[in-house]
This record gives C-alpha cells, structure tokens and sequence, in this order.
C-alpha cells in the first residue's frame, strides 16, 4: 500500500460526552496527507471537541481515532503534530519572552530538553515564518492578540510538523494578522504540511481550503468542498450580524462596505 | 568578620545561601502555575513530619521531608481527580497535618509545642551538622530539577494542553514539581520556619517580575534576591537580637516595595519605546470578539 495513500487522521464512529451531555455522536472524519480540511459549526456543534478528542485532550467512548496509521492510544511521535490550541487570555504568572514560548514548541525534537544550534535556528525560523522575528525578546504580554496567535502558531511550527491542528486560530486576530496567517498557512500548505483546522467561518484562508466539514449537534451534516460565499457574505470586510444577537446589540461593522 | 569564627553561623549561613537559591527556584514554577500558596500547604503538611520525626527519635528534617513529599503527591492527585471538591479536600490535608503535628509532639516523650515551635518559625542557631548535611543533599536535588528540568518544566507550568500535546510525560512532571516543593519546605525549615517557607518561595519572584521580562531573567534576579535577603536576615540577625525567619521575610517584602517604586519609571518608559516602535497611524485593532451569539450561519 502507499504510504502517502494512508490517512493521517482516521476518525471512525467517534462518541464523547461533556459531563452527561453528548457533543460527539458518532462522527467520521478522514484527513489524507497534505489536504487542508475544515471543521466549521455553530457553538456547541462539537467542532472543539472532535478537535480535542484527535489530539488525545478529550475521552472518547466510542469509536476509533488513528493518527499517521497508528491507534491513538499508542501514537507516540508528537514531534510530527503541531498544535495551536484557541487562544485564552489566560497566560502563565510570571513573564515569558515571545522566544520561550516557541522554543517550548521545539522541545519534542529535543534529547531531554537540551538545545542545540539547530533548535534555535528552528525557533528563530518559526518567528520569522509569523513576521515576529524582530519581536523575539519581548514579553508576550505587550503582544496584541493577533501578534499573541502568531506566536502560538510559531510554537507549533517550531517541530516542523507533518499535520497542523489549529482551533479558531482567526478568532480575536486584526485583520493584519489574518494575512500573515494566511501566508504562512499558505506556505506550509505548499510544502506539504496536512492541516485540520476549527473555523466559525471559512474568511481569508477560504483559497487555501480543501474539504469542509461541517457539524451541527454532533453529527457530520456536510463532507465536501467548501461552498463559496455569496451574495454580501463573499465580499471581504462584510457586516457580520447574528441573528441570535441580544436584542439591540450593534453588529460588528467593519466599515469596509460602507 | 568575626561572625564566621562561630560554627554554628557558618552552617547558619551555609544554610541561608541554600535556601536563598532553592525556595524562588522551585517557587517561580509554582507562581507560573498560580499555586503561589501550594508552598504554604505543604509546610502544614510537614508539621506532622516535624511531631512523627519527635515521637520516633528520628531525624525531625528527614521525616518532614518524608511526610510533605507524601503530601505533595496527594495534593497533586487531588488536583488531577478531585476537580470540584479538590479544594476542600485540599483544606482537609492542610488542618489535618497542622493538627497531626501538634498532636504528635505532644505524645513524644518530653515533647512539648516549645519544640515545635523552632520548626515553625526557624531557628538558625540551633541547626546541627547533621542538618546542614541534609540541607546540602536536599538543596542539590532541588538545583538539579530546577536548573536541569527549565525547558520541560517552564513549557508544562506555561501551557499544560500543549505540553501534554508535545509528548512531555506531564503528570511526571507534575509530580516532579510537587516533591520538588516539598523538599524546598523542608530545606527552608530551620531556616525561615515552616509557617513562613511560601513567602520564600513566591516574594522573590514577585520582586523579580517588577524589573524582568524573561522568565530566564525573573529566575536569575529571584534567586540573587533569595541569596541576598537570607544571608542580609541572617547577619542582622546575629547582630540585632531579632528572629532570623522574620527578619528575612520582612526584608523579602522591602525588596518587593522597593523594586515595585523604582520598576514605575522603567515601565514608562519601556511603554513609550514600544509606542515609537509601532509605525506611525497603525490603525486599532480590529478585534472579533471570541464569544458569539449562537448562529447556524457558516460559511458553507
């Protein structure tokens, strides 16, 4: 069989309750090498979960989960999985500089931690595929948020991973920052990194994306290509109104249109 | 200087540059983890060691260093099984080992809370060779696991998800880190006593942050700042008649004010660099905000 035929994430019949409340029900999801796939849904849609259960942070109770052909369980070579989890505004109790925390993503490909010249030339190479080179000896937390999820991807990229999973890596990110993420997921793309990755909504990385799959309260509503926007929605810059909005809350204008 | 001619303040000092090094060394992970007080906890915890150690005829350091590693580890199980009620439990093995060494010191022979007392509020002069021997092998496993450990330790404490996600062994780690903490408590014992080990472990730190930002950095000045104001108490207390653990808090939190004054300006004027770096007429951030109201309206 061909190696590169073989998925790198295998999800069969994947079933996890949240306390006593099922969020996944039974999903199936197949990412083959260098595909970039979406997860989109609404909130509680399970898109987080079915993410978290690949990346071994959520219990399943059902259902099988391969990575790179190897059961879960027993998958052991972290150092190809890059992972940018959702950003919180949560953050350690003491300073940290914008270099240790990427080097921290280096750390897999270490012998016990211990870094060689290779692996800060990796962390000073991940910081420069973000655009945050000249930022590498500031705290993190003078960092903007967009800045702050450039740093987490950096992290990730600093393994020189095989599959990236992000979750919402354009949530709360400045529209400055949404281009350079979208470049430099383009170039990783190219190079033949796989990519999963939770969206609310397909925005600027919509050309880079291959299959979107779509959930709604735990079940695969759709498995194919992403469907272009139309209408306003296709248009960049859009107002984004909820529909399920209080009552009076002003929707988000970006003003672009107007 | 003639306070080095007497033995017992050479092992005074030799134990105050010890726990000078190791308390802000294993404390900075615990206030990257926001358990500043779990130092506090564990040295409740070591007060039954302290009455075990009485009531036995042992070593009272060895069987509080015996008795707090077992408490840390329950403290770290508690944290990763115990979830909503872990904090209750957590106050149970707090007063419980407080009151289990009251307890025990009174069923030793002749033993009575006097004894306890040196242990819970430090006496340096009474630390024997025996215990400064203790000390040094205590204070170089702590050296090792903090210093050798950094990079694993620093990525566990920063982020555990993602650490978990790199492959790190990050219950190890975990468990690491608590008995770490606990053989701090029990090397700073005679020192600052047991009921003032924490403020070792977390003010140098909090000093350390008002003029760092590197965790490297914060490191570094915590434990210069831990040297300073353990062997600075020591001395003054040698002269002055006053406790030595006190002393060295006291002065701890001096240094913290002190840098937090004088860390005002710097802050300034680092703001004001960072704003001049920043071309000119960058727009506002354009933020999306992370919580939204429930929508079916994807974009497919």
């Amino acid at each position: 069989m061909d190696a590169n035929a073989e998925p790198v994430i295998a999800l069969r019949g994947v079933r996890a309750d949240l306390g006593s409340r099922p969020v996944l029900r039974g999903i199936d999801l197949t990412v083959h090498r260098g595909e970039v796939v979406a997860l989109l849904g609404a909130n509680g849609s399970g898109k987080s979960t079915a993410v978290r259960s690949v990346i071994g942070q959520v219990a399943i109770h059902a259902g099988e989960i391969d990575l790179f052909g190897t059961p879960r369980r027993s998958f052991r070579d972290w150092a190809r999985v890059g992972y940018v989890p959702q950003r919180t505004t949560a953050a350690g109790g003491v300073p940290a500089t914008v270099t240790e925390i990427v080097s921290s993503g280096r750390l897999s490909r270490t012998r016990f931690g211990v870094f060689r010249t290779a692996d800060r030339r990796a962390v000073r190479h991940a910081l420069e595929l973000v655009g945050m080179a000249d930022r590498a000896k500031d705290n993190v937390d003078a960092l903007s948020g967009g800045q702050h999820q450039r740093v987490l991807i950096a992290r990730a990229l600093a393994a020189e991973p095989e599959l990236l999973i992000m979750d919402e890596p354009m949530a709360g990110v400045d529209l400055a920052s949404q281009e350079v993420l979208a470049h430099t997921l383009k170039d990783q793309v190219a190079a033949g990194t796989t990519v999963l990755l939770v969206l609310h909504e397909l925005g600027p990385l919509e050309p880079l994306i291959d299959r979107a799959v779509v959930l709604r309260d735990g079940c695969v509503l759709h498995d194919g290509p992403p469907t272009p926007a139309v209408g306003q929605h296709a248009l960049p810059g859009h107002d984004h109104v909820h529909p399920h909005a209080p009552a009076g809350a002003e929707p988000i204008r970006t003003g672009l249109l107007s | 200087m003639d306070l080095l001619d007497y033995a017992f303040m050479q092992r005074a000092l030799l134990a105050a540059v010890l726990v000078g090094i190791t308390a802000p060394a294993v404390g900075i992970y615990l206030v990257q983890r926001r358990q500043a007080l779990m130092g506090d906890g564990i040295g409740h915890v070591a007060m039954t060691g302290v009455g075990l150690g009485f009531l036995l005829s042992a070593s009272p350091v060895w069987m509080a260093t015996a008795v707090s590693v077992l408490g840390a580890v329950i403290m770290e199980l508690i944290r990763w099984y115990g979830k909503t009620r872990g904090d209750l439990a957590l106050a149970m093995l707090f007063y419980g080992g407080m009151a289990g060494g009251v307890m025990f010191i009174n069923l030793a022979p002749g033993g009575s809370n006097a004894n306890l007392t040196s242990y819970l509020f430090g006496s340096l002069s009474t630390v024997s060779e025996s215990d400064v021997t203790a000390i040094c092998l205590l204070a170089a496993f702590v050296v090792l696991v903090t210093l050798g450990l950094r990079r694993q330790l620093f990525a566990v404490s920063q982020d555990e998800e993602f650490a978990r996600v790199t492959g790190l062994p990050v219950r190890a780690l975990n468990l690491l880190t608590a008995v770490t903490a606990a053989v701090t408590v029990t090397v700073a014992m005679r020192v600052v006593g047991l009921l003032l080990v924490s403020a070792l472990m977390v003010v140098p730190v909090a000093a350390a942050q008002q003029l760092s930002r590197s965790f490297a950095a914060t490191f570094a000045i915590a434990v210069a700042i831990g040297i300073s104001v353990t062997v600075g108490g020591t001395v003054t207390s040698y002269y002055q008649d006053v406790p030595p653990g006190a002393t060295i808090v006291l002065l701890t939190i001096a240094v913290f004010i002190a840098l937090s004054v004088a860390a005002t300006p710097l802050a300034r004027r680092r703001a004001r660099a960072l704003a001049a770096a920043q071309p000119a007429g960058d727009p506002a951030e354009c933020t999306i905000p992370a919580t939204r109201g429930a929508s079916d309206e994807v974009g497919v």
